[in-house]
């Protein structure tokens, strides 16, 4: 596991193209004082790694560069710790090969 | 606002959809379809492999108009350890055919072109439109979709899912279960390019001709999982994919297995030097022929990856996709000649007709067999591949010691690791699930 600090995500996520929707996020994390199993696991099972601890050990998304997979929905949709939606029409990741 | 009303709508335009639409638009039927995409393609993942035989049976010519890769010469299987790899290759100079079975293909580019094909047809496409939710009446019929882009609903007689394997309509209608972690595998992606002709050195190519990879052991650390890399014209689409559930539970990271991969001795120099211009992700149902949900009802259906038709073993899901797709259309397009509605009663002839085809016989045939790789996976990920490793090296490796005393230490490695009991249950167990 130490040799995947190393791997630097955003450096992957910069080679994709993106129509971003500011303001609008399609994937929202529900309030919490303190995340859930399924909400921790997000971090690291989230390809894009959108989802981070902020300072109060909570857990937060950023959706700019997700890739629209549905892994996050999978774990943590059916507990409520998420709500989940696709991105509206022509937004989101705009893959050039797929 | 669109105040028409139509035979069909199509969610999506992937290989499910594209199929269904361009069938039904092609036998005189009013189709609507609706892709949230920039264009078909943009939000599609795959390897990819396109399966000849089905595409024939929509586009009989599209080997002379549709974006290919390379044709298929070759498949390499590899079981690797951290070190090694046994591989199990078979390439045959009849795949160098006038009409080969199977090509390399990058879907954004594929999947553009399938969409013109619909279009030409005379299906109404609208992308960049997400459809946000099924529009039923009292009784709870699906009579056509509301989406993101327009007050109001568009109505038809029947409403084709082709929503891929999130599938959020249909789950959200409660027409099927959200999948669940065990029966979804996450996949990452990278598309690594390289000059065409260091592709073909490095892989033994000559001409348009190409190779698939495909990988298990030790590279899933213990998880149910493969890795692949394929061989396009100028790029490699190189990835690995495991079980979500299986994410959950070790907190492994999808990256730091693909990197792994990448790193892996026997994969490494293929790579060298290329350039790296996507990374994406997918999601492939692995739970085969029991996790398949119900799929037709009062004013819809529902085709492909939405409706969990992977054959996860033999990693066939674009063929059943697009088969699913023309059985679909091909049964409406049936009870529409009859003038018969859209019930769900008239729509289980979808069913009836994939029951017959390879769709449901294949996925069938594999019922236990995820199920297995699932409880099982670190004999079959793990254990085996390095015992196997050890094997060969012992084998190879000429330092004296007596052939004997070589095979008596290789059976004594398998016994230690698994035990009598344990080798002959895994393999009774594999023949049974396979057979």
């Amino acid at each position: 596991m130490k040799v995947e600090s190393s791997v630097r995500v955003e450096d992957k996520l910069y080679s994709n193209r993106y129509l971003v929707d500011v303001g609008r996020p399609h994937v929202k994390v529900r309030a919490h004082e303190t995340p859930s199993r399924q909400l921790k696991a997000l971090l690291k099972a989230c390809p894009a790694r959108c989802y981070e601890l902020n300072d109060k050990g909570q857990v937060e998304i950023t959706v700019d560069g997700c890739i629209e997979c549905g892994t996050c929905r999978v774990i943590a949709e059916p507990g409520g710790d998420i709500e989940w939606n696709y991105p509206r029409g022509g937004y989101g990741v705009l893959f050039k090969f797929g | 606002m669109i105040d028409e009303r139509f035979d069909a709508i199509v969610v999506g335009a992937g290989m499910a959809g594209n199929a269904a639409a361009l069938t039904m638009a092609r036998n005189g039927m009013k189709v609507l379809q609706l892709e949230r995409g920039e264009y078909a393609g943009s939000k599609n993942v795959q390897g990819a492999i396109l399966y000849a035989d089905m595409m024939e049976k929509l586009i009989p010519e599209f080997r002379e108009e549709a974006p290919l890769e390379r044709h298929l010469v070759e498949q390499r299987f590899w079981m690797m350890d951290d070190k090694s790899h046994v591989g199990m290759h078979y390439r045959s100079d009849e795949f160098n055919e006038e009409r080969p079975n199977r090509y390399t293909i990058i879907r954004a580019q594929f999947d553009k072109w399938f969409s013109s094909k619909v279009r030409e047809a005379g299906a109404i496409v609208l992308y960049e439109t997400t459809v946000t939710e099924l529009a039923r009446d009292d009784h709870g019929w699906v009579i056509g979709v509301r989406t993101d882009r327009r007050d109001g609903e568009i109505h038809a007689d029947v409403v084709v899912l082709a929503e891929g394997v999130n599938g959020l309509l249909g789950t959200r209608a409660g027409l099927r279960e959200r999948p669940t972690a065990d029966k979804v595998a996450l996949a990452v992606k990278e598309m690594h390019f390289l000059p065409r002709e260091t592709i073909e050195a490095r892989f033994n190519l000559q001409g348009d001709e190409g190779v698939v990879i495909e990988a298990a052991g030790t590279i899933s650390r213990g998880m149910t999982g493969m890795g692949f890399i394929y061989a396009n014209k100028e790029c490699i689409s190189l990835g690995i994919g495991c079980l979500v559930a299986d994410f959950q539970r070790t907190g492994e990271t999808p990256y730091g297995l693909l990197d792994q991969f990448k790193r892996h001795p026997s994969v490494a120099p293929l790579i060298v030097g290329s350039e790296v211009k996507e990374y994406s992700a997918h999601l492939i149902p692995e739970g085969g022929y029991k996790a398949i949900p119900q799929l037709y009802g009062e004013g819809w259906l529902v085709v492909g990856d939405a409706a969990q038709l992977n054959n996860a073993i033999h990693r066939e899901g674009s063929n059943l996709a697009m088969t699913s797709g023309r059985i679909a259309a091909e049964a409406i397009v049936q009870l529409k000649s009859r003038r018969e509605r859209m019930t769900a009663r008239n729509l289980s002839l979808y069913k009836k007709m994939l029951d017959d085809s390879f769709v449901m016989k294949d996925l069938k045939k594999y019922k236990d067999l995820p199920t297995l790789m699932h409880t099982n996976s670190q004999s079959f990920f793990l254990t085996y591949p390095q015992l196997v490793s050890k094997a060969m090296q012992n084998v190879l490796r000429v330092d004296g010691t007596p052939k004997i005393e070589k095979e008596k230490a290789t059976v004594k490695s398998f016994v230690k690791a698994r035990s009598w009991t344990g080798l002959i249950g895994d393999a009774f167990r594999l023949a049974r699930a396979w057979r």
